[in-house]
């Protein structure tokens, strides 16, 4: 999933200066649930886009913003408000944004900012989360990732500001070394702490090279699921 | 004597503190450098202490060579990446600094660029491993250097960690940390000797010399913003006390931390003393604990 948030009014409104005509696209996917882009969310855009003295040409949700077919079939029965309008409002993530772009021939404006997930998979409530770092330290650690427990994400133990069990940066947050340390006693592996981490290959945390191709080839193509598969 | 034969011939060493301020005026730390001289055996200097962005440490660190200060260039794994890092601590070699304090570095949410992308590419431990390597003749990924480092590699630890897990935690990474490299150890600021000489008691099997930190109290504001803020400070409220009934405040904080170097001499194998301002102060403490 991935997890948006609505931009400012006021910033929103900057982008249609000079413009009159707007359409209006949301997402039946991750922007519905993130309460950024579903129904609710578009028709409160338009009312709100009409007290401001825009005129709304239009307004779509569509089920997944991100699958271009989809953006294609939808709007096809659209063409005529679509075309009379200026530019469209796009309330989604930027993968859905950018998939708008490059399925219509108009002027996107994006009307959401795309939130980082921080090592979780979108909205739920585990404290659990995975960085996909590409060389897990698990095994070490007692199974909690120092790289999303710890908020400097340190690999070699706790760092001089923790306080009562507690980050520094905020007493909210638990150190996630001591939790690391309390989990490894309780197993009796302690011993664990000893060893020496190796430097991280953070360019294993990269993006996979294909999916960052400005064609973007390997996602387009059912190929893509080779080279995942290698 | 260089800090390396004080602390390898066992002497007692005394170690300062030197923070750049925000901008290139440089006339304080030369002033600080020339009354430093001859009264301390070397003196540190903060890179970008709390994560506000100064001058920098390195450049510092040349300068007060140049006063005929032994530097400390402290380093922090925050701001550079694993080849900024080694390029960084070439070029030190280079401009003759020696001695090498690996720390991790305070998040920059905690300083005045709170927007800066945070690096921790390496951490303090992977630092000190980078910086024997140097010293060995390679950078980390093993490719030969031509002309080789000779740092005398340093490490902070903190004795007052408040939990079981936070103080074992310490000693854990205190380990990790000499069998990367570390020959020396500063540590947070103390103010109870006894509980410090149980840390010291503990660590003793780890043969490497301790500098015990002290920070000068300059009001009773600060002592309690620490005991609240500051992980693993505990200023005692008898000493607290000493500062609020003092009628000259400035001599109370000095003789407090005169005090303390008088108590420490016999525990451990220096003092690091981090004056936050009053630098200028350090030779008056030194002088009231008959240093």
């Amino acid at each position: 999933m991935i997890l948006s948030k609505q931009k400012p009014f006021e910033e929103i409104l900057g982008y249609l200066e000079g413009e009159n005509k707007v359409f209006i696209l949301g997402c039946n996917g991750c922007a519905q649930a993130s309460g950024t882009g579903g129904p609710v969310q578009v028709a409160e855009m338009k009312g709100k886009l009409e007290m401001a003295g825009k005129k709304v040409t239009g307004t779509n949700v569509v089920d997944f913003l991100c699958e271009k077919a989809l953006i294609k079939s939808r709007l096809g029965t659209k063409i005529e408000p679509l075309e009379a309008s200026d530019s469209i409002l796009v309330l989604t993530c930027g993968v859905g944004v950018q998939a708008v772009a490059a399925s219509v021939n108009k002027l996107c404006h994006p009307g959401c900012d795309t939130i980082n997930l921080g090592g979780s998979r979108g909205e739920w409530s585990g404290s659990e989360r995975c960085m996909e770092c590409g060389e897990c330290v698990l095994e070490s650690t007692g199974g909690i990732c120092p790289l999303t427990a710890c908020t400097k994400g340190l690999l070699s133990g706790q760092c001089g500001g923790a306080n009562k069990g507690k980050c520094e940066v905020n007493p909210e947050r638990d150190c996630g070394w001591e939790l690391i340390y309390n989990r490894l006693k309780r197993l009796n592996q302690l011993d664990k702490l000893r060893k020496l981490a190796p430097p991280k290959d953070y360019g294993k945390m990269l993006p996979r090279v294909e999916v960052m191709a400005t064609e973007r080839w390997a996602v387009e193509r059912p190929a893509w699921k080779e080279v995942a598969a290698k | 004597m260089s800090l390396q034969s004080v602390l390898e011939s066992g002497k007692f060493a005394i170690t300062a503190e030197i923070g750049p301020l925000k901008g290139t005026d440089t006339t304080e730390i030369k002033e600080v450098a020339e009354l430093l001289h001859g009264r301390v055996t070397a003196a540190n200097v903060t890179d970008q202490q709390s994560a506000v962005m100064r001058l920098g440490s390195m450049a510092v660190c040349h300068l007060i060579k140049d006063h005929g200060l032994e530097p400390v260039f402290q380093m922090t794994c925050r701001d550079r990446n694993r080849i900024a890092l080694q390029s960084d601590l070439l070029s030190a070699w280079v401009l003759g600094i020696k001695n090498v304090l690996s720390i991790t570095g305070d998040l920059p949410s905690l300083g005045d660029h709170p927007q800066a992308m945070s690096v921790y590419d390496l951490d303090s431990v992977q630092l000190l491993w980078v910086i024997s390597r140097l010293n060995q003749g390679f950078d980390m990924v093993g490719n030969e250097l031509k002309g080789k480092t000779d740092f005398f590699p340093g490490a902070v630890v903190n004795p007052g960690a408040n939990t079981e897990a936070s103080f074992e935690l310490q000693l854990f990474k205190m380990e990790k940390k000499i069998k990367a490299g570390a020959k020396f150890f500063q540590t947070q600021a103390v103010y109870e000797p006894d509980k410090f000489a149980k840390f010291m008691k503990r660590v003793e099997g780890f043969g490497v010399p301790i500098l015990a930190g002290i920070i000068p109290l300059k009001s009773v504001g600060m002592a309690r913003f620490m005991n609240k803020n500051v992980a693993g400070v505990f200023v005692p409220e008898e000493t607290i006390q000493k500062m609020a009934t003092a009628k000259d405040k400035t001599q109370t904080g000095v003789d407090i931390a005169a005090g303390l170097v008088k108590d420490l001499k016999d525990i451990c194998q220096g003092v690091h003393i981090m004056a936050i301002g009053w630098e200028k102060k350090v030779p008056q403490i030194l002088d009231a604990a008959g240093m």
